[in-house]
Parts: C-alpha cells; structure tokens; sequence
C-alpha cells in the first residue's frame, strides 16, 4: 500500500493532511518538531518511506524549508509543517521559495501566539503574517480548512496549486481542526485531480519570464538552470541594479496569483443574494457559524454565510455581492480582527462590518454567542 | 601540440564580479581544474548551491551547470534536499566564512553529524566582505574591521576542527597560497563519500586586508605562506606557540555511515516490513 485505500477513515485533522499529502504526490518531508503541528511529522515519517518517500526532521525551521525548497528542485513535491514560530523563522524561505518559483506547501498549524503564546491552545492569529510574512511584494496563496475532510481535500489543493502556479501554498490550518477526529472519506485517486508543475522541453532554456508561469525543470538533467532568489532574468541570470528586470520579474510574480484570483478562490456560499445580515467565517471559527445561522433562519431573520476556504487571493467579488444586500456583516474571528479588514475593504461603504473577536485558552465563539450578537444587531438598525 | 586547457569552457560568458585580486579567482580556476583533471567534460554530474556573500558568486551563475543561489546560511538545507532525492549527482557547497560558520553554523555542524554527502568549500576571508567589511566569526583576535574600530574582541573560529568534531568525513584546509595543494585536496574530497569539508584561507585586500594593514594582495599572500603551518608540525606544539598560525593540511579522512546510505536503507526496511 502506497496510498490510502479508498474508504471511510476516523482521522485527526493533521494525519488526513499527512495522507492526503502522499495522494497528491508529495515526495518529501522535511520539519521541526512543533505543538500542534508535530503528528503531520510523525506520520509521515512512517508513511512517507512505504510510499519511497524521504521524511527527515532537521535542526530548525530555517533548515526544514530549505531542504524542501532543494527537494522541489529535483522535479519532486515536497511540504512541510509548522506552527506560529516556526512560521515566523520560514518566512525569509516563504519569500524565496516565491521569488524562484519553486512550488512546495507549507503547513501552519495556528496556535495562539504572538510569540511563545498558548502552545497547545487554539488561534487563528496567523492570517495577515500569511499574506505578508515575507518582506518585498509578494501574493500568498493560503488555503483555510474547517474540517478533517477539508484538511484532506485542501491539501490536496495546495499541492495543486503549488504545482500549477510554481509558487509555495500555505495551508492555514489550525488547531481545532488538526486535533479533532471526524470521519473522512477517501475517494479512488484515479477519482482526484492531482497537477504536476509543467517541465521544459529538452530545448527549452527560458525557466524564468516569457510565459506568466514558465516551465521548471529539474535539476541533474542538463538544464543548466542557474536558480537565484536575487532579482534575475527570464534565464535566471543576476540583474541587481537594471529597474525594468526587476519590475517586470515581481510584477509577474504577484500577476500570476492576483489575475488568476477568480479560477483560485474556493468559499462555501449561503444565501448571500438576499440577506439582510451576512456573516463571513473561516477555519474553525466557522464551525459555529452553521448553527447560528440556522437559528437566526428559526427567528425570522435573512442571513446569509461566506466561509472562506481560500483566505487569499481574498474573494473580494464575493464578499462585494454580499454587501449589496446585506446591511451589515459580522466577522467572527479567533483573533483581534484581520479578516475584518478585508471585509470592511471589500464592503466599503455597503455594509457595516462588526467584529467577534475571542482569544485565549483555545475557546470558540459559540453558536449561543453568534446567535445573539446576530439577534443584537438586527434590533439595533 | 596540444591546446593549453582553459577553465573558460566550464564557464558562462560572463564577467565575473570579484575585485582585483580577490581569492575567489584562485580557487574557480582551481575547482575547475580538479574537475578537469577528474575527467569531467561538463559539470552535468554536479549541482552547486550557495548562499549570499562575494563567494557564493563563485558558481551562480558562472557555471555552466545547475546552480542554487540560496539565502544567506541556507546553502546546505536547500543541499540536503537536492542530495537526498538525487543521490547520483555530485552536490558542492560554495560559502563564505560568514555563510557557512556565521548566520549558517548549525547547519554546518548538523550536515557533517549526519554525514551529508556534499562537499562544502569554505572560503574564509576572515571578514564580511560583500557587506565592506564588518567583523566575522573567522576574524584574528585585534584586527581592524568596520565594527572593530579598536580591534577585534573575540576568538575566531576553528571551522575545521569544528567539523571534525562534528563527524564530517574529510576534513582539510589550505589557503590560496597553495593552490596545488588546494587541487588534490579537492579531488580527494570528491572522491570520498559522506561530508567533505575544505576552507580556503583567502584574501580579501579591498574589505579585510587594507584595514588590517596589508599593503595588497601579494602581501596578503606573503603573510599566508609565512604563517602557514603544517598540521602533522603543529600537532605537536602547544597552543601558545601557534597562536596566530593558519594550521593547513588534511584534519581527517575516515569513512562513516553516511546520510544518504542510511535514508535509502529506511525506505528499504519500510517498505520490507510494509509488504510483510
């Protein structure tokens, strides 16, 4: 067995992702022990061997995304796995793995920081340091998942877009849903879309511009692929001074994400073409959010929901088509407000956008809470 | 008679970066050279990673080969990635001083415990050179540098014994004054399996040497060949009398389980206890 057999499994969050993983094609692991991402390492280091995969668990998180970036150079997906701090450490790496193309999928499994923070305890704090991690212009492509399915599925995507984009992924994940248990599904892989990165033909010697995602070829078959995280050319070649180099090279970069926003945006959609109030969710906040919705249904009142699967590229069209109708959104979040901002900018003067915002202890907002702030705000117009 | 070989065919058609006699010339042409007299018409058996300072120009993107220009200290991480999953090909590490025993050190020391199979050259010219100049962890203890205006204040650095100590299975270091010596140490740490470590003493004369009072760099050069001593010579004086000596030779050359013996033989137990 390389693969997980098709069937019906009681997975943690961070084993299906682990799983799910080796379906997509991942080659090899490379991590630092990390609460509460560590049981994706521990997994796969059993996992990824049966399959003829490496999983190797290096000296710091500097060192674990490096070799993932070596590895996918070879022509091989690759991943890793972290939480907060070593998100922060990979972030030099995130931007690197960007600036040279190099698709590979980084795993944050949120805790409650800043800093050391609450290690075992659940937070969604991560959002923006996801977008904007890395320093210089850079787009981010990050993934939200809100169940053990979806830790499955989307890292499945991840990999997909890692591969189709040739740019890093990140999977922001969070505690909630990497510790629980729920059942999931596996379908026939035959059944799933899984993408490799394009590669050149003999011939071609252009890995770097032309195209708005040039083929990547592998390293050890005479490509002679000169790979720099310094601004270069379509060839790869050092251009550190020369103004149109470098613009043309980023503005490509961050344009092969943001025109393709639309084909790469993934949200779950409730009623959002006639409602007087939305809400807009992700992760594991969302779990909440389907029953409160529900129960605002039961009082009378018109809600409808976003849940983000996709965070960024943001949905930005969707949540605009939301506040056409809604007069006022609410933003539950594990945080002290990112995703509202985004909404508020998206909604400009449309909508009113409020925040829920609960941190510590790895405590949810609970349905009873949403419903009531829901019920508040409907009264309050 | 027969054309004098020319290290130009292994390299792009491009100028290189490097200031008047800086050490990097010597010790390209000497690589290539080793890996001329080792028979390789190309370097399409080798893939060379770098990290960021002057040295980590030599291969990127000079050679005409597959190059990985890393972020400063991650040369041997984005390394091990490529070596693990291509074991056939023949993985060099070019670095500064700065790079692989500064901001990088623990991958240095983490790689040669593990027995990684690259070869890392270590050019030290005792200094941080692409940045003008400032103090490093290989610079002599009093010299003068940008952030040492009174002198340095701190031990350097004995990278070699480092290594050693580590497990690294061939250790050596030579200076650019012995450029032969340089060579065959070269071809042997090609030919050895597991981590091969050389540092190359090397002068700087635009951000190290002109501070620390040499006049260029044949002097520089001078005060290498005078202060060099051998390693079976100095292993029996004591500290004191070395002080301030460059110690060259071959530090250690043994043979060890290496990195990508032992992942391969895991995969084979996996999947043997997989099908069983």
């Amino acid at each position: 067995m390389k693969t997980a057999k098709p069937g019906t499994y009681f997975w943690q969050g961070n084993e299906a992702c682990a799983e799910a993983s080796i379906i997509a094609g991942c080659r090899f692991f490379a991590g630092y022990p990390i609460t509460p991402a560590s049981e994706i390492a521990e997994h796969l280091a059993k996992r990824l061997p049966q399959a003829g995969g490496i999983a190797i668990q290096m000296e710091d998180e500097l060192a674990s995304i490096g070799a993932v970036i070596g590895a996918s150079w070879t022509g091989n997906k690759a991943m890793t796995a972290t939480s907060g701090p070593g998100f922060s450490l990979m972030q030099e790496s995130i931007g690197y793995a960007f600036m040279t193309e190099t698709p590979c999928v980084v795993v944050n499994v949120q805790r409650a920081g800043p800093s050391t923070g609450q290690a075992t305890k659940c937070g969604q704090g991560d959002v923006m340091q996801a977008r904007w991690g890395t320093h210089g212009d850079y787009s981010a492509i990050v993934l939200s998942p809100n169940s053990v399915q979806e830790m499955f599925t989307l890292t499945v995507k991840a990999f997909n877009l890692a591969e189709k984009y040739r740019t890093p992924v990140i999977l922001l994940s969070d505690e909630i849903i990497a510790h629980m248990r729920e059942r999931t599904i596996v379908g026939p892989v035959e059944d799933m879309e899984i993408i490799n990165r394009r590669e050149p033909r003999s011939e071609e010697r252009v890995f770097f511009g032309l195209e708005e995602v040039p083929p990547m070829p592998r390293i050890g078959e005479g490509f002679n692929v000169a790979v720099t995280g310094s601004t270069h050319d379509e060839y790869g070649i050092r251009v550190t001074a020369d103004p149109i180099v470098h613009r043309r090279l980023v503005e490509r970069l961050n344009n092969k994400i943001q025109n393709h926003t639309d084909e790469i945006v993934d949200v779950e959609i409730y009623n959002i073409d006639d409602c007087q109030i939305g809400v807009v969710s992700f992760g594991c906040t969302s779990r909440s959010v389907y029953e409160a919705v529900e129960s605002a249904e039961a009082n009378g009142i018109k809600i409808g929901h976003i849940r983000l699967k996709t965070i960024w590229p943001f949905p930005d069209r969707i949540v605009e088509k939301m506040a056409q109708t809604a007069e006022k959104i609410v933003v539950p979040e594990m945080n002290l407000r990112q995703i509202f901002y985004e909404v508020e900018r998206t909604a400009k003067d449309k909508a009113k956008v409020i925040p829920i915002n609960k941190i510590g202890g790895g405590e949810l907002t609970t349905p009873e809470e949403l419903l009531a702030k829901i019920l508040g705000e409907v009264e309050k117009k | 008679m027969t054309k004098a070989f020319s290290v130009r065919k292994y390299l792009r058609d491009l100028k290189l970066p490097f200031c008047a006699g800086c050490g990097a010339f010597t010790i390209m042409n000497v690589f290539l050279q080793a890996v001329h007299e080792m028979g390789h018409k190309s370097l399409d058996k080798f893939v060379f990673c770098s990290g960021i300072g002057c040295s980590s120009w030599i291969p990127s993107p000079y050679f005409i080969a597959d190059s990985v220009h890393t972020l400063h200290g991650r040369s041997i991480p984005v390394a091990t990635g490529i070596k693990l999953l291509r074991p056939d090909l023949n993985v060099v590490i070019f670095g500064g001083d700065g790079d692989i025993v500064g901001i990088g050190l623990s991958h240095f020391i983490h790689s040669a415990r593990r027995n990684l199979d690259v070869l890392v050259i270590m050019v030290n010219n005792m200094v941080y050179g692409m940045t003008g100049g400032q103090v490093a962890p290989t610079t002599p203890l009093k010299a003068i540098t940008t952030t040492t205006p009174y002198g340095s204040f701190e031990h350097p650095l004995d990278s070699a014994r480092l290594a050693v100590t580590a497990g690294a299975s061939y250790v050596a270091r030579w200076t650019t004054a012995q450029p032969n010596e340089l060579k065959k140490s070269i071809k042997k740490a090609l030919k050895t399996k597991g981590f091969k470590f050389i540092e190359v003493v090397s002068q700087c004369p635009t951000a190290f040497g002109r501070r620390a009072g040499f006049k260029g760099t044949g002097e520089m050069l001078e005060w290498f060949k005078k202060n060099t001593i051998p390693i079976e010579q100095a292993e029996k004086l004591s500290e004191e009398d070395l002080g301030g000596k460059i110690v060259v030779g071959k530090f250690v050359q043994r043979q060890r389980h290496t990195l990508v013996e032992t992942v391969y033989k895991t995969i084979e137990e996996a999947q043997r206890v997989e099908k069983g």
